[in-house]
């Protein structure tokens, strides 16, 4: 009881004096994938994702500009849904996690496109070469939850070249680009 | 003879004895060759589907050559061997079959990984278990690869003393498996 309203007090001062909030990325409860997809032979898209990353965020609605965002991946969980093929992207050849097990994004400037759209650059390290990229993000959503916190979520997508993180282009001239789709929904810390 | 004898190999425990050398050898060699072909070679498939086709082969005729070696027992050593020579002998025979085991399990669990089952030539199929650990098909690659350099190794010391045998000793180690 006594913490409870220690707790409540020291949430309550924070929230007050904080002007953005801060939020925790839902991967625990999977409110939140890092999806790719890559073209085969220019015939169809293959698509996977990130099983395991984390990362937090802020963000306030009234000042949408100065928002920020981490995010920390672990190359290692690709899952492409085929267990020979993952363990060739794991490899030397592709993403070399024994090397780059982590890959990292930290936002440099995002910029209100108004509209719930926001224009997030930031650094990407992958494969051990740190990039600017530039992700077109736009706010699906936020609110209460029904457990008693508070949600905000978001979707982006950007592309990356597979040579510009030295990436090994093996797969064909169109196969150089991989489309990122990122969906992100975090949970207000408390 | 079909059976063997206290001083000679029969001839079913010859034929699984030099299958499983020619399956194993090209297995290794096919193996290393393989695991380098690029995206855009037309072995880029079928490499690896003849790979463990055979692989799941050479487990079958493995089984069946251990069966047989139970109801019929290998011949006694050659007498003019010194004892180190028959327990480096054995040993170096059961290490084989252990090593042989190992890398076809750990094949198998690279392909199973993610729930599918394994191909033989069109022929059958052989069902996964599913995945049993994280990064299986990781581990279970790095495993099979040192193994069967390990085993290549082993064999060919094999290989070797027998030839000692057969050319400086000149005894009948060579000839009771031909």
């Amino acid at each position: 009881m006594k913490h409870s309203l220690i707790a409540l007090l020291v949430f309550a001062t924070l929230s007050y004096g904080a002007s953005a909030a801060d939020y925790t990325i839902d991967t625990r409860g999977a409110h939140a994938s890092i999806n790719f997809k890559i073209q085969h032979l220019g015939y169809s898209w293959l698509t996977g994702r990130f099983n395991q990353f984390s990362g937090d965020f802020s963000y306030d609605d009234k000042n949408p500009s100065a928002a920020k965002i981490n995010v920390e991946i672990d190359v290692t969980s690709i899952d492409s849904n085929h267990a020979e093929r993952d363990k060739h992207l794991r490899s030397g050849d592709f993403l070399d996690v024994d090397k780059f097990a982590t890959a990292k994004f930290t936002s440099t400037k995002i910029t209100d496109q108004g509209d719930g759209k926001l224009e997030v650059v930031g650094d990407l390290t992958l494969h051990g070469v740190t990039q600017s990229i530039t992700i077109d993000a736009k706010k699906i959503g936020e609110g209460k939850d029904p457990w008693g916190g508070y949600r905000a979520g978001f979707a982006g997508n950007t592309k990356l070249r597979l040579k510009d993180f030295g990436i090994p282009e093996r797969l064909g001239p169109a196969s150089t680009e991989v489309l990122i789709e990122l969906h992100v929904e975090g949970v207000r810390k408390k | 003879m079909l059976k063997n004898t206290t001083e000679q190999f029969g001839s079913l425990a010859k034929l699984f004895h030099w299958l499983a050398a020619v399956a194993i050898i090209s297995l290794f060699g096919w193996g290393v060759w393989m695991v380098d072909l690029g995206y855009y070679d037309e072995w880029y498939h079928e490499a690896p589907h003849y790979h463990k086709s055979v692989g799941i082969l050479l487990a079958v005729l493995m089984v069946a050559r251990l069966i047989w070696r139970f109801f019929d027992p290998i011949p006694k050593p050659v007498r003019t061997h010194q004892k180190f020579e028959k327990i480096a002998a054995k040993l170096t025979h059961w290490v084989i079959y252990l090593l042989v085991f190992a890398i076809m399990t750990s094949g198998y669990l690279i392909s199973t990984a993610d729930g599918s089952g394994i191909d033989v030539f069109e022929w059958f199929t052989i069902p996964a278990l599913g995945q049993g650990f994280d990064q299986q098909e990781d581990i279970a690659g790095d495993i099979h690869e040192w193994l069967a350099y390990i085993l290549i190794g082993l064999a060919s010391v094999h290989a070797l003393a027998a030839l000692k045998h057969h050319f400086i000793d000149k005894d009948d180690t060579l000839k009771r498996i031909l």
